[in-house]
């Protein structure tokens, strides 16, 4: 039961069900990020529905593999991905950020069940997944620990000063995740701060590198499977993304980073993805215990 | 001062020091020694370091426990989220490196992934303060309380010798929220013993005394011993009250205090601002406003130096806190 393994159709479908979370959830707060959650949308539907073993109905499973958001501004995406998979109701999403909810801006361990470690202050979140990886493997558990960062956020110099540790220690229990959609809030990463050849780069600090197409599941599968299988160093899937990915207005324009679609834009975001702001909404407020959500296609 | 003896911190008289040539002991030592007595009771613990086994003496614990051992390299940042991840899946990890890359360093790192999450991840400072010495001021931490005090969920201990240092670090495993201890480099004065009472938040009087009282902690300890027995001499009671830990503080003494000597000095090796001295003064004010005198160091960056040639350049010896007894009970008689 924890590892769900969908199929392509099925996780094509959770993810565009994703994409209209992020979007009406965003139109209600008024307040977040939409161009990373977007691009983060399809690996990590693959993550949460067809790789990771997790039990949202048994949080401190010690079997639980364990998933860590580098990129803690990527609430969005991180908290459809929980309520879609079951670990809250979707009905919660309609209080991000808000006060009276439990889910933060930045994921917050204490508030919100689920998240292993709170986040938010970037190039902290590898360095939490090594010594994850570490201690799970001192204890003999077999589970594997998966890390999503970003790719401005390679920037920080503590991303490396983990990726060395990583390697030197030899964790292939280890996944990182880059979202390299090569936008960062102040433009394109390449001109803010350039972090090519980015590849070259995981490869020299001794990771089995996987670059992906991060909006094809198919290859994203199969990427996770190729980490699965690299014993003796740590791996890292290169995901190629777009920022704002499925929202024609929003992708690959970085001034969608750090802003929510207002209602009217969010709207016609909507009528892109193929509902309506009004029915969305009437989903997610329907939906009040916690459970993996429903789908069209039975796959829930 | 005279080869006075005065009766060890430790409620229970078992043992005397001589004030005038005390057993010197390196607090570095109670950490090392702290550690290998957890290595046997709990598995939980493993410890961490950034390229100072040697001298944050964890290589007691990387001897004897190798499998429990994880060599970072010189990344401190790294190093505390590390420690965060491997609390996150049971661990209880213990960190070591110099207090101003523990605490200064990786500020945010304590800040957001540890604090917040409230990982019960136990950071050893070593070489706090100014009596680290020759190394100067890049290496001598004397900001850690300000900053580690206004973190939620932290825990922040000042030990003020060897066995404080040990016993600290034996009794930060067991509380479930971070935890740092710090402690300094050069052989301090030891004013407890084995058998002295350490209870996580609970101040000790190591000395009685009504006129005023001297709220002390770390190495500071021992100087205000040695000032309550000159004040003595001169007829004046100071109580002496070692304060290892700054938080949570222990209220009720500091109250307590206030209220029965009616004038406070406070002695620490640490920059006046945000250290204990606005500890005590935050009580102080609250509950019981009276006169309090700062024995600190003055808003300054340390030097190379020896460490007596330092605390007395840096007036936080002694005679500056009987200097400070002299201001505070003139205050205290002006009403």
């Amino acid at each position: 039961m924890p590892r769900l393994k969908h199929d392509v159709e099925q996780l094509k479908e959770r993810a565009l069900f994703v994409r209209r979370d992020i979007v009406a959830l965003l139109a209600r707060s008024q307040t977040g990020h939409s161009g990373g959650p977007l691009s983060c949308a399809d690996f990590g539907t693959v993550l949460f529905f067809h790789e990771m073993d997790v039990d949202p109905a048994r949080l401190d499973d010690p079997a639980r593999d364990l998933w860590h958001f580098s990129i803690g501004h990527v609430t969005p995406v991180i908290y459809s991905l929980m309520a879609e998979r079951g670990y809250f109701p979707l009905r919660d999403l309609l209080q991000f950020r808000s006060f009276e909810g439990h889910l933060q801006g930045h994921p917050s361990k204490h508030d919100t069940p689920g998240i292993e470690v709170s986040s938010g202050s970037l190039g902290q979140g590898l360095s939490v997944s090594c010594g994850m990886a570490l201690g799970s493997r001192m204890d003999g558990n077999p589970r594997r620990v998966y890390c999503v960062m970003g790719d401005g956020e390679q920037q920080e110099g503590q991303i490396w000063e983990a990726a060395m540790f990583a390697a030197h220690y030899k964790l292939d229990n280890l996944c990182g995740i880059i979202d390299y959609n090569r936008k960062q809030i102040d433009g394109d990463v390449e001109d803010v701060m350039g972090i090519a050849p980015l590849a070259d780069k995981w490869r020299a600090f001794n990771w089995n590198v996987i670059e992906v197409d991060g909006h094809d599941v198919a290859a994203v599968i199969a990427g996770f499977e190729a980490a699965r299988r690299t014993k003796g160093k740590p791996s890292v899937l290169l995901a190629h993304t777009v920022m704002g990915k499925g929202v024609s207005f929003m992708e690959d324009d970085y001034r969608w980073h750090g802003n929510p679609p207002s209602v009217e834009q969010a709207e016609t975001a909507l009528a892109e993805l193929g509902t309506s702001l009004s029915d969305w909404t009437q989903r997610l407020q329907g939906h009040a215990a916690p459970g993996v959500a429903p789908s069209a296609n039975g796959a829930g | 001062m005279s080869a006075a003896t005065t009766p060890a911190a430790t409620g229970a008289v078992t043992a005397r020091i001589d004030l005038a040539k005390p057993e010197l002991k390196r607090t570095r030592e109670g950490f090392g020694h702290g550690l290998l007595d957890l290595g046997e009771k709990n598995a939980k613990v493993v410890v961490l370091v950034g390229d100072l086994s040697g001298s944050t003496n964890v290589s007691f614990f990387a001897q004897k426990y190798p499998d429990r051992f994880i060599q970072v390299g010189i990344a401190e940042q790294n190093m505390m989220c590390v420690a965060a991840g491997l609390a996150a899946v049971g661990k209880i990890p213990y960190l070591a490196t110099y207090g101003a890359f523990a605490a200064c360093r990786s500020a945010d790192q304590i800040r957001v992934t540890v604090a917040y999450s409230d990982l019960p991840v136990k950071i050893g400072g070593a070489h706090g303060g100014i009596s680290v010495g020759p190394d100067g001021a890049t290496h001598q931490a004397m900001e850690e309380i300000a900053i580690i005090r206004s973190i939620p969920n932290m825990r922040m201990i000042v030990p003020c010798d060897y066995w404080e240092t040990r016993k600290a670090t034996v009794a930060a495993a067991d509380d479930p929220h971070p935890v740092y201890i710090r402690f300094g480099r050069e052989p301090v004065p030891v004013v407890t013993n084995a058998e002295s009472p350490f209870v996580l938040g609970k101040a000790n009087v190591v000395r009685p005394g009504g006129d005023l009282a001297i709220i002390a902690c770390g190495v500071m300890v021992f100087e205000a011993m040695v000032a309550a027995e000159a004040l003595a001499a001169r007829g004046i009671d100071a109580r002496v009250v070692n304060i290892h830990t700054l938080k949570p503080l222990d209220v009720a003494e500091i109250e307590r205090a206030a209220r029965e000597c009616g004038a406070i000095v406070t002695a620490e090796e640490h920059q006046i601002h945000g250290g204990l001295g606005g500890a005590v003064a935050e009580v102080v004010v609250r509950s019981h406003p009276v006169p309090v005198e700062f024995v600190a160091v003055h808003d300054r960056f340390g030097r190379s130096g020896k460490q007596e040639e330092l605390m007395t350049a840096f007036g936080i010896k002694s005679p500056d806190i009987l200097r400070a007894a002299e201001r505070v009970l003139s205050k205290k008689r002006a009403g």
